[in-house]
């Protein structure tokens, strides 16, 4: 099996006549996870508003699931699930509220066993009656994501899930993460952890001034290093290197490489 | 997508009612300033002004109930300020959930709520000497007016709280809301009014609205005050919402 979950073609965006995304290709295949990684202001999250259709683009083509995001929005919406970079909670309602509600909205047969098995799932059953307001950043970020995991989307965009969380609850959200994927689920997942898309992503993409500077495996990624370079470097170069090898060198050369 | 729309809108009205009742200050908070000015309007001003009938809490409560609903809605503008703070406004347009499924459960709630601050004004004038003569038609006009005045009050306040920038910005649209019916015959006569002011007052809404539920309340006919009192509520409202609806289209930015 190898369609295409996620398609984008010629994405163009800009924000009061300042370009953000100037042309961005990418695709992620159905049921891999794909890291989106670029320095803060990149786009990663323009990306994602769009891709989640809360945000019109002004150029290009986007397809979720089979999906135009402009033509069929609502098949988008039924087929997707996005968890923001800042969670978005009812701070009044109870954390099983909170996950009753969403699975009202998304037409759940049973909302109560929906969150019920969340609550479990994301270590949330003691706080589940709690008000959320009440919750400790790390909780209200697990609730956030479980909220985006009613009803069991085909793809599931995740903007920075872990950021703010101690090691135990990314290592968790991780767990999450990866069984999902398992699972069949198709991930978007920006990231400002390097760590996170190396042990994560199936592919790692490069969103820098604009445009996708690379898409690869970790390896492919790797082996873009200039091997000088690598000889420097005692253990494996990670991630990192790479990263601020390539968006230091600057876009034209590198894009070429590939 | 049309046929959730109920269901949606179940869901997200049962979101915001507790939002209310697990504040319920909001009501209170909502009643305790109309009260204040009908005791101070009856029991210490109230002596000066000639309204021409018999009893000035008769004549002052309708003006006072209006109040009441202009001071209730800035909740609405303030909830609806704090979803869009929230990131959840973001969540729910993620969702393949009917569009004006989350206005509508705020102007729900907001029904709600206003009816109950509504029973606390009536209940104080009630035991302040207020003595209603409608019969049951009129009443049921009383409440119909006052439900059509809410749900426009309250579509009004749906566009500062998807515009505003800060909480103090969502609720500021309701000062001047306030204090419409002061320049109106809510308080004292027009009559009494100098002619520039007089002008405006006889041809403002809230002047019309409070004589019709004067006249309705005192039993009597309600000569030519209904239409215009219905024309203007109905005019708001259909802009209102329009404009509010198409702001929450595009609230993405
Ligand atoms: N609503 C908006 N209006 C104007 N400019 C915006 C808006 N949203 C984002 N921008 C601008 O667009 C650019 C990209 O923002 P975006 O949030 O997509 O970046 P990001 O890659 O997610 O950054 P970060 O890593 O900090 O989250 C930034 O320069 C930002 O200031
Ligand atoms: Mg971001």
């Amino acid at each position: 099996m190898s369609t295409t979950a996620i398609s984008v073609h010629g994405l163009v965006k800009s924000y009061k006549g300042v370009p953000v995304l100037r042309g961005v290709d990418l695709d992620v295949e159905a049921g891999t996870v794909l890291a989106l990684l670029g320095a803060n202001g990149a786009g990663k999250t323009t990306l994602i508003r769009v891709l989640a259709t809360l945000q019109a683009a002004d150029g290009g083509t986007c397809s979720v699931a089979g999906h135009d995001i402009t033509e069929d929005p609502l098949s988008v919406r039924k087929a997707s699930s996005l968890t923001g970079q800042f969670a978005a909670v009812d701070e009044i309602l109870s954390g099983r509220e909170n996950l009753q509600l969403i699975a009202r909205l998304r037409h759940h047969s049973r909302p109560r066993q929906a969150a019920e098995d969340l609550l479990r799932r994301f270590a949330l059953q003691e706080a589940a009656d709690r008000r959320v307001g009440t919750y400790s950043g790390g909780m209200r970020r697990r609730l956030d994501i479980a909220m985006s995991l009613v009803g069991d989307p085909a793809v599931l965009y995740l903007d920075e899930p872990t950021t703010g969380l101690d090691p135990a609850g990314r290592a968790e959200v991780w767990q999450t993460m990866r069984a999902l994927a398992d699972a069949g689920t198709t991930v978007l997942l920006t990231t400002q952890y390097l760590e996170e898309a190396e042990q994560l992503a199936d592919r790692i993409a490069i969103l820098h001034e604009g445009r996708i500077l690379v898409t690869g495996t970790l390896a492919e990624l790797h082996a873009l290093l200039p091997p000088r370079e690598v000889e420097h470097v005692q253990k494996q170069p990670g991630l990192e290197d790479v990263f601020l090898a390539l968006t230091a060198a600057g876009s034209g050369g590198m894009e070429e490489s590939l | 997508m049309s046929s959730h729309v109920v269901q949606d809108t179940a869901a997200l009205t049962g979101r915001t009612l507790r939002h209310v009742t697990r504040s319920p200050d909001t009501i209170v908070t909502t009643a305790v300033m109309p009260i204040a000015l009908l005791l101070l309007f009856v029991f210490v001003l109230g002596g000066a002004i000639d309204t021409g009938s018999a009893s000035y809490v008769d004549y002052l409560l309708p003006g006072v109930l209006l109040i009441t609903v202009a001071s209730g809605v800035s909740y609405t503008a303030f909830r609806l300020f704090q979803d869009k703070q929230s990131g959840i406004i973001d969540r729910f347009r993620s969702m393949p959930i009917t569009r004006s499924a989350l206005l509508w459960a705020h102007v729900l709630t907001s029904v709600t709520a206003n009816a109950l601050s509504l029973l606390l004004v009536l209940a104080v004038g009630l035991l302040i000497g207020f003595r209603p003569a409608a019969g049951p038609a009129a009443w049921c006009a009383v409440v119909g007016l006052l439900l059509l005045v809410t749900l426009t009050l309250t579509w009004v306040a749906i566009v500062p709280g998807l515009l505003a920038r800060t909480v103090d910005g969502a609720s500021a649209f309701s000062y001047p809301l306030i204090l419409l019916p002061f320049v109106s015959s809510a308080f004292v006569p027009t009559g009494s009014m100098p002619a520039p002011v007089r002008l405006f007052a006889e041809h403002q809404p809230v002047t019309a609205i409070v004589d019709t539920l004067r006249a309705l309340l005192a039993g009597q006919p309600v000569e030519g005050s209904i239409w215009p009192a219905i024309a203007w509520c109905a005019g708001v409202l259909v802009i209102a919402q329009v404009v509010a609806v198409r702001l929450f289209r595009r609230a993405a930015a």
